[in-house]
């Protein structure tokens, strides 16, 4: 790094600072400064500049586990990677501007100067998007695998009945799942009857029909009952809008009527225990 | 009058993303339960639609207002392969991707107007309208 802008900024390094705040506070979408208090923005900018200083000062070890926390805390926050990043620009335009003005950037070493302190900006630049994407990647990964271990239980409320309970968005993915456990789990448990309840999904299209429909079907095969229970009267009014057969179904509008219903099947019953208090 | 919003649908998530969206309009302009569910469900078919079949594309909400009377409109456009027998799919059970069949025909009775254009090689273009009563 070269010793005339390290100096600079150095010795400039309160007021740069002061001017970077003001800036990035203008320039930022609300979506930063909506999210998060004044206080939290101040503190988090200076960090953010001391962190570009610290880089500066070239102590490499420091850097990069200060660099890493700060992008775990941008990202914890929810803050956009174009805060991070055009920060960054905006903290050499202002260095840039001011060497300019005092004096110390003349058309000599203009060229130089710029050559040199675009490569520290860039090869900073460059890390930071790194250590931002990596830290975002992990999060997606961790809440992709907690979405996945809340897919698709398999709960044996009774002998010989069984209940899927549904909830959230059912993709593909999780089409596939739903299917392997409730096969896995009907034979293992040996249920005689299935019962799907899909009083949390938001939404029934004809590919979750779809799905639906053939998994009793392979359920079927495998020698149980599947019933289909928790229809909200506004999935029933759509399905029969798009046209969805589900005669081969027995539904039930609640998980009890079809508990109910699956122990009737099994030749059972829940009656009330008379003489007790 | 209209204020639209859109949505590109690359990956299957933003299937949920486009619904989401259109509940949140629907809700905003008064729909009931059931034709928000309605909204949605025909938002689902078309933007698996696109996902299935054209890969890439993008649903637009649209807040319509005819008259004092608020509306939402869905268009679902995508410059995928194309339909090249419009009639073919609006029938019931036809469908070339194993599923049920029940899409297009099924948004159609979801909705109140629809609308389909499509160009072999070119791409598809769906509106669909539904009122609020």
């Amino acid at each position: 790094m070269n010793k005339l802008i390290f100096t600079f900024i150095e010795a400039h390094k309160i007021d740069i600072l002061e001017e970077w705040i003001r800036t990035t506070k203008d320039e930022n979408d609300d979506r930063v400064v909506r999210v998060v208090s004044d206080q939290v923005f101040n503190s988090t900018s200076r960090e953010f500049a001391d962190l570009i200083i610290t880089n500066l000062k070239g102590d490499k070890g420091d850097y990069h586990t200060r660099l890493k926390e700060f992008a775990e805390k941008v990202v914890r926050l929810g803050w956009p990677l174009t805060f991070v990043s055009s920060g960054l620009h905006t903290f050499g335009v202002i260095v840039f501007k001011r060497m300019e003005q005092s004096g110390v950037m003349t058309i000599e070493n203009q060229r130089s100067l710029f050559r040199e302190f675009d490569e520290w900006m860039t090869s900073m630049n460059i890390e930071i998007i790194g250590i931002y994407a990596t830290t975002w990647e992990k999060t997606v990964s961790l809440q992709k695998i907690a979405l996945q271990e809340l897919s698709a239980p398999l709960i044996p409320v009774f002998e010989r009945i069984t209940v899927m309970p549904l909830v959230g968005t059912i993709d593909t993915e999780r089409a596939k799942q739903i299917m392997e456990n409730l096969l896995k789990g009907a034979v293992k448990h040996r249920s005689e009857v299935v019962l799907i309840d899909i009083t949390g999904v938001p939404v029934v299209d004809t590919m979750v029909a779809h799905h639906i429909i053939q998994a009793a079907e392979a359920v079927r095969l495998v020698g149980a009952k599947c019933m289909l229970c928790g229809i909200r009267p506004e999935i029933a009014q759509t399905i029969v809008s798009l046209g969805i057969d589900l005669t081969q179904f027995t539904t039930k509008n609640s998980l009890q009527k079809g508990i109910e219903a699956a122990l009737e099947i099994t030749n059972r019953k829940i009656v009330n225990m008379e003489g007790l208090k | 009058m209209s204020i639209q919003s859109c949505v590109t649908i690359i990956n299957e998530w933003d299937i949920v993303a486009a619904r989401q969206l259109g509940r949140n309009v629907a809700k905003e302009l008064g729909f009931g339960t059931v034709d928000q569910a309605r909204i949605t469900t025909a938002i689902s078919e078309l933007a698996r639609n696109i996902y299935l079949y054209a890969g890439k594309g993008q649903i637009c909400i649209d807040k319509l207002f005819d008259g004092g009377k608020p509306g939402v409109k869905i268009s679902a456009i995508d410059s995928g392969p194309g339909i090249s027998d419009i009639r073919q799919v609006m029938e019931d059970g036809y469908s070339t991707s194993g599923g049920l069949g029940a899409g297009l025909p099924g948004v159609k009775r979801l909705m109140d107007q629809f609308e389909i254009e499509s160009i072999p090689g070119d791409g598809t273009k769906i509106k669909a309208t539904k009122w609020l009563r």
